[in-house]
């Protein structure tokens, strides 16, 4: 009763309603009329190619288990700041990482499909985490000339078009490699990501510097600390716990901009996508494999925002 | 002696950076010299020798005229400059216009307005817009019918080759119209007057210089149309996929500024006597667009930025023509240094203007 007198409680509201729901009617129809005459067996057929890539398929278990051990490794982390509650979540914790790192599919020639996209995005900003903490301190420095540099390189990566860093990385990485080593095209996106993220993750990490109030320098200098000790023991901690849910947001525009690289010919999500799109057998089933694509791209960054919720109000940011 | 050490360090930190890149620099030259193509910028007067869509370039002498393949490479990249610039304006005005209508969606008292602003917010904002623009040209614009079965709805016609939209222009009782304006501007504080004075303005240009405004609808023939103002495929896939992007983190920074401004300059605002609409449009509006413009700004930029897709899309813009010209002349070095430094010159003048713009409404603080 209360949702009808909402909709249709004035005139205005009432003409804007049906106007909406006469939309939605068109909307529903045509997709529902799409959607039964669509051919879905284009993204059935790819499924694991969409997933992985060209992995072999006897390394899918490795995939699982590596994907396994992530999740457990979060799930620790996550109870290590006592945002979920689990048993030993620093046991959790060294375990998951352990059985990660033992079982990363290598080389990274292999990684594609949606594997490729979350391995990128992931790599870069672990990557990108020291260089952008550096910059984000160089940039507040007292000595103008770190400032400078600092500024310099913020202002040149985000005043850029990320395609161009992509470009720009493969054009020169490779003259600047001594003769005879190659970076498979991997590595080289992973450069200009990492680039890219550092940029941006300065500003975030700026951020928090700027929330610290000036009294915690002072209080950890009058304690006789060094100030690369009031650093790690008391400026960067607040710094950072202030800016969890930034960078979460800042980790699910990376995953989204990984799609780039389809761009240079690599197979991640989006590559994969081109890839199965450009076989004879499936000429114009572009719209279908284009909305299964959005549909795993909306359950990735949707997971990952809720993810940040939950950390925002575990971590009490706004609350205490 | 902190000072002589602060020196000492700022030189040490240069002297690393500047090594550095030297040492890049030189080790690039000389393997670019082994290859035989020295570092140089000279390609640019050579011609280009491909041809691009659309776009119009600078040529002395001639002006802005169509991009022919004898001209130059540098040409070329001028051709895909003014594409960019015609696309990023175009999109900031029409993003602005669908952000404002969005943000007015997420704040409605309408429920129904509510959640289809969310959901169109939350599904354009997870998804990446490489993913958008090939579903906008592969999904949408080329999945229209072919130009002899072409849609044709009140003037525009829809079909794979593009978008023809009936063109409005100024005729000649347009200066009636002006000087109407004029007059009504001047006599504002008389309404009767400055009504009266716009009406004959706008009658007497009509009956002795022709209608106003010119509505030139486009005639379809066998092989195409004549008059209209046509949008190609390419354009419109990255207009469209820019404008509907952009416009949902737009409206959210509008909504965001809007519920920023804090609740009680509403109520100070109502106990004035001020109605809902005059408190909105004489209060909050002017205190959340300072909150909004750098935000803005940054929005701005992003899809300034991201006209560098229409490489995806095949639209001739500065980037896809970089990539043509360093296919072509094999000088990708030297090509995206320019081209980067094109998009840094553009990114800082942007941001310098709104800067500027926004030291004007910023809050000055008088003791």
């Amino acid at each position: 009763m209360r949702l009808l007198k909402a909709l249709f409680g004035t005139p205005g509201n009432a003409l804007v309603s049906l106007l909406l729901l006469a939309f939605l009617g068109w909307l529903g129809q045509a997709l529902l009329l799409w959607g039964l005459r669509a051919e879905w067996r284009v993204v059935g057929e790819n499924l694991p190619y969409f997933f992985v890539g060209q992995l072999p398929q006897e390394r899918l278990p490795q995939v699982l288990g590596f994907l396994g051990s992530l999740a457990l490794a979060l799930l620790g982390w996550l109870g290590g700041l006592q945002v979920v509650r689990v048993p030993r979540p620093r046991l959790l914790f060294l375990l998951g990482l352990l059985g990660s790192l033992l079982l990363l599919p290598w080389p990274p020639t292999l990684w594609g499909g949606l594997l490729l996209s979350f391995l990128l995005s992931g790599a870069a900003m672990l990557l990108a985490f020291p260089l952008g903490v550096a910059l984000a301190f160089g940039r507040q420095a007292r000595l103008p000339v770190l400032r400078l540099l600092a500024i310099a390189f913020i202002e040149g990566v985000r005043g850029v078009p990320l395609v161009s860093l992509l470009f720009l990385a493969f054009v020169t990485v490779p003259l600047f490699l001594p003769e005879g080593l190659r970076l498979p095209q991997v590595v080289r996106a992973l450069v200009a990501f990492t680039l890219f993220a550092a940029a941006y993750l300065a500003e975030n990490v700026r951020g928090g510097l700027q929330a610290v109030p000036k009294g915690q320098w002072e209080a950890a200098f009058s304690l006789g600390l060094t100030p690369f000790q009031a650093v790690r023991y008391v400026i960067l901690p607040q710094a950072l716990r202030a800016v969890v849910p930034a960078l979460v947001g800042q980790y699910i525009a990376l995953f989204k901009d990984t799609s780039l690289v389809a761009l240079i010919g690599l197979l991640d999500l989006m590559g994969v996508a081109r890839a199965v799109l450009a076989n004879p057998q499936n000429v114009g089933l572009e719209r279908e494999v284009y909305l299964f694509l959005a549909l795993v791209y909306l359950l990735v960054s949707g997971s990952f925002s809720y993810l940040g919720r939950l950390l925002e109000r575990g971590l009490g940011l706004g609350v205490r | 002696m902190p000072r002589l050490r602060d020196l000492l360090l700022q030189g040490l930190v240069l002297g690393l950076v500047a090594w550095g890149l030297l040492l890049l620099l030189a080790e690039a030259r000389s393997r670019m010299a082994a290859q035989g193509i020295p570092f140089s910028f000279a390609f640019l007067s050579q011609e280009a020798g491909f041809s691009l869509s659309e776009g119009l370039t600078y040529a002395p002498g001639e002006g802005l005229r169509p991009f022919y393949p004898s001209d130059t490479y540098l040409q070329a990249l001028v051709a895909g400059f003014l594409n960019t610039v015609k696309v990023a304006l175009l999109g900031i005005v029409v993003a602005t216009i669908l952000g404002l209508l969005v943000a007015a969606g997420r704040l409605s008292a309408n429920p129904l307005a509510r959640a289809l602003a969310m959901g169109y917010v939350e599904a354009i904002r997870n998804t990446p817009l490489l993913l958008q623009l090939f579903v906008w040209y592969f999904a949408v614009l080329l999945k229209l019918p072919p130009w002899e079965k072409a849609l044709s709805w009140g003037g525009v016609i829809l079909s794979q080759r593009g978008l023809v939209l009936p063109q409005v222009g100024l005729g000649g009782g347009a200066w009636g119209l002006a000087l109407g304006l004029l007059a009504w501007f001047l006599l504002r504080q008389r309404p009767l007057w400055a009504w009266g004075a716009l009406a004959l303005g706008l009658l007497l240009g009509w009956a002795l210089l022709g209608p106003p405004l010119v509505y030139s609808a486009p005639e379809r023939g066998t092989f195409g149309t004549r008059g209209g103002l046509l949008l190609s495929p390419e354009f419109a896939a990255l207009l469209f996929g820019l404008v509907v992007y952009t416009a949902a983190f737009i409206a959210e920074v509008f909504r965001g500024a809007i519920l920023a401004v804090p609740k009680g300059q509403w109520e100070a605002a109502y106990a004035l006597g001020l109605e809902g609409r005059d408190a909105f449009r004489l209060i909050v509006l002017p205190q959340a667009v300072r909150i909004a413009v750098p935000p803005l700004a940054n929005q701005y930029l992003n899809l300034a930025k991201n006209t560098s897709l229409g490489v995806a899309v095949g639209y001739p813009d500065l980037f896809s023509v970089y990539s043509t010209v360093a296919n072509q002349s094999g000088r990708s070095l030297e090509a995206i240094l320019l081209v980067m430094a094109v998009y840094l010159t553009l990114s800082l003048s942007i941001s310098a203007v709104v800067n500027t713009y926004n030291r004007r409404v910023a809050l000055r603080w008088r003791l």
